[in-house]
């Protein structure tokens, strides 16, 4: 049972966390803090540190705490092993974020972008591309945010603190920070958050090992449960591959992790980092098995899946560090979910205010703005946090949100490269790549985003994979009307780093 | 730096995480009592840092020849 004291301990550590994110606002502060970038961006001035931090801090959220671990502890194919994908998934971001972000970074700088739809509008010279992709953006961060809420949800209910009245208090304290701070908050925050969950997940995935006779022991009980936990199915190896390759693809068109990489002090920082962040999963890997563990531990597979991590830690560890561990979920839900919120906040004012209703707004205006629309964000967010799989495996919500942002692939990471894509082909392949991804997860209720009758492709996967075909049969068809030409305002040399 | 080879380190791990399931999908030789499953992707993990930050590390030092001799 909990004492005070243990509560006393689990709310400290949330309220040190919020309140550094409160005086990140006198962080490295400028004399305007109205300009353009200094609230969104910070002032583009994060280093190797902050920016490991606030790359690698994606892999530390809920997501890894709650939803993973939860799918591991899931029955049937699509749980056990399965969640594995996770792993698969962190080993092919960073390729991709080492091929694109420096390329998107230096453009960025050099015409003061704080958006992908910033350099899409001048890439395609189309401001309605600018805003459909804008709108995409923010449509894929509200799941994602949801899963960070529903994380918080199932330690509150551990502890057994009132839910809801919990839940929207602790929100409002991020939108509070995010409100005052800007992207400095969630920068500065994301160091303490990391270090908080990585001193819980390196007690956790030690002490539970050695308590249970160690990984041989735990795969061997495993084993004699159900063989899903040892590998998957190969029924399931398309879905495996799909949603773990789609995840990598997606993570970094998210305009959080935009957001994030654009807030760097130069190209050679974004590229230090892609080339050492792979690293950080290792824990991650292990965080994964502890969804096995959980099913080892109690010779069954928990009645809610999500609840692994938080009951295997509650019936191990003393009352104090499971405290401890559960602020560090709570700490790695708000975290993100103030990036998430504040990214989608940018999108809405600069891409969708600012070009359609107030091309006036001055400086002031615009951040007063973002700041109002994080709170609406946040609020829209709560309602994803109601679809069936929030309720069930919800590591599926990240894939509903990876589903919708991957379809702005080819308007963002192949307009990095090529500057003869025109608008209305890519315009197209977006149409019907997130048509297809909303009807199949309607016809799925939500509940997933593999789709069964196809092999358990990741729908997000199948959608781009048709997207892409209709901007090549597009661009095709412009060829033969002999319409290519180079397209938008930006020259080739502007993706070149700046020395 | 070579433009294809550093596509070549840079997709290697797609490679191996996505066509390879067919290989890595079962559970022996365990290592240690840990599936084939589990510790092949693990290993990925230190391979794919490796090959990318090889690529950093030509393309840095490319980078400082070319200021040296300008």
């Amino acid at each position: 049972m909990f004492t005070d004291l243990d509560l006393a301990l689990f709310f400290a550590i949330i309220f040190l966390v919020l309140f550094a994110g409160y005086m990140a606002y006198f962080w490295r502060k400028p004399k305007d803090m109205d300009a353009t970038g200094e609230w969104s961006l910070g002032g583009r001035r994060f280093g190797t540190v902050v920016m490991w931090f606030l790359l690698g801090g994606d892999l530390y959220t809920a997501y890894t705490l709650i939803a993973v671990p939860g799918a591991a502890a899931t029955a049937g194919v699509g749980g056990g092993a399965f969640a594995m994908f996770a792993i698969a998934y962190g080993v092919m971001i960073y390729p991709i974020v080492y091929a694109t972000m420096p390329r998107l970074w230096n453009v960025s700088k050099r015409r003061g972008y704080i958006t992908a739809s910033d350099f899409v509008k001048d890439r395609f010279s189309s401001r309605s591309l600018a805003m459909l992709i804008a709108l995409t953006g923010v449509l894929a961060e509200l799941p994602y945010i949801a899963l960070q809420i529903t994380g918080i949800k199932y330690v509150l209910a551990a502890l057994s603190l009132p839910i809801t009245v919990s839940l929207i208090i602790a929100f409002l304290l991020v939108a509070g920070f995010t409100f005052v701070s800007g992207m400095r908050g969630p920068a500065l925050t994301s160091i303490l958050k990391d270090s908080i969950i990585w001193v819980a997940v390196i007690v956790i995935i030690i002490y539970i090992p050695i308590k249970l006779g160690g990984f041989g022991a735990i795969f061997h009980t495993a084993g004699t449960i159900s063989p899903n936990l040892l590998s998957i199915n190969p029924v399931i190896d398309v879905g495996y591959t799909t949603l773990a390759l789609g995840s990598a693809l997606a993570l970094f068109l998210y305009p959080h992790a935009i957001t994030g990489t654009l807030g760097a002090k130069d190209s050679k920082t974004i590229r230090r980092n892609a080339s050492l962040l792979p690293l950080y999963n290792v824990l991650l890997m292990f965080v994964a098995i502890v969804g096995i563990m959980a099913v080892v531990y109690f010779n069954a597979y928990p009645k809610v899946s999500s609840e692994a991590l938080p009951l295997l830690v509650l019936h191990i560890f003393p009352a104090s560090f499971t405290a401890f561990a559960f602020a560090a979920v709570v700490v790695g839900s708000i975290v993100p979910a103030s990036i998430m919120a504040l990214a989608s906040a940018n999108l809405l004012t600069r891409n969708v205010y600012l070009e359609y209703i107030n091309p006036k707004a001055s400086d002031r205006s615009q951040t007063n703005l973002s700041r109002v629309l994080v709170m609406v964000v946040i609020i829209a967010a709560l309602l994803f946090s109601l679809v069936p799989a929030a309720s069930g495996e919800i590591v599926y919500l990240q894939t509903i949100g990876g589903a919708f942002i991957m379809q702005t692939l080819p308007a963002v990471y192949l307009a990095l490269y090529t500057r003869k894509l025109n608008k209305y082909p890519v315009a197209a392949g977006w149409l019907v790549g997130l048509t297809t991804t909303i009807v199949m997860l309607a016809e799925l209720n939500f509940t997933s985003s593999l789709y069964k009758n196809f092999d358990f492709v990741y729908i997000g996967v199948f959608a781009l994979v048709l997207n892409l075909v209709v901007v090549g049969i597009g661009m095709a068809v412009m060829k033969a009307m002999n319409k290519i030409k180079d397209e938008g305002i930006i020259e080739n040399s502007e993706f070149e780093d700046i020395e | 730096m070579n433009p294809i080879l550093k596509f070549i380190l840079l997709a290697l791990p797609y490679f191996f995480m996505v066509l390879g399931v067919g290989i890595y999908d079962r559970v022996n030789p365990e290592l240690g009592g840990i599936p084939f499953f589990y510790w092949y992707q693990l290993v990925w993990i230190f391979i794919a840092a490796g090959l990318t930050f090889t690529v950093y590390s030509i393309e840095n030092s490319e980078k400082k020849n070319r200021k040296a001799v300008s």
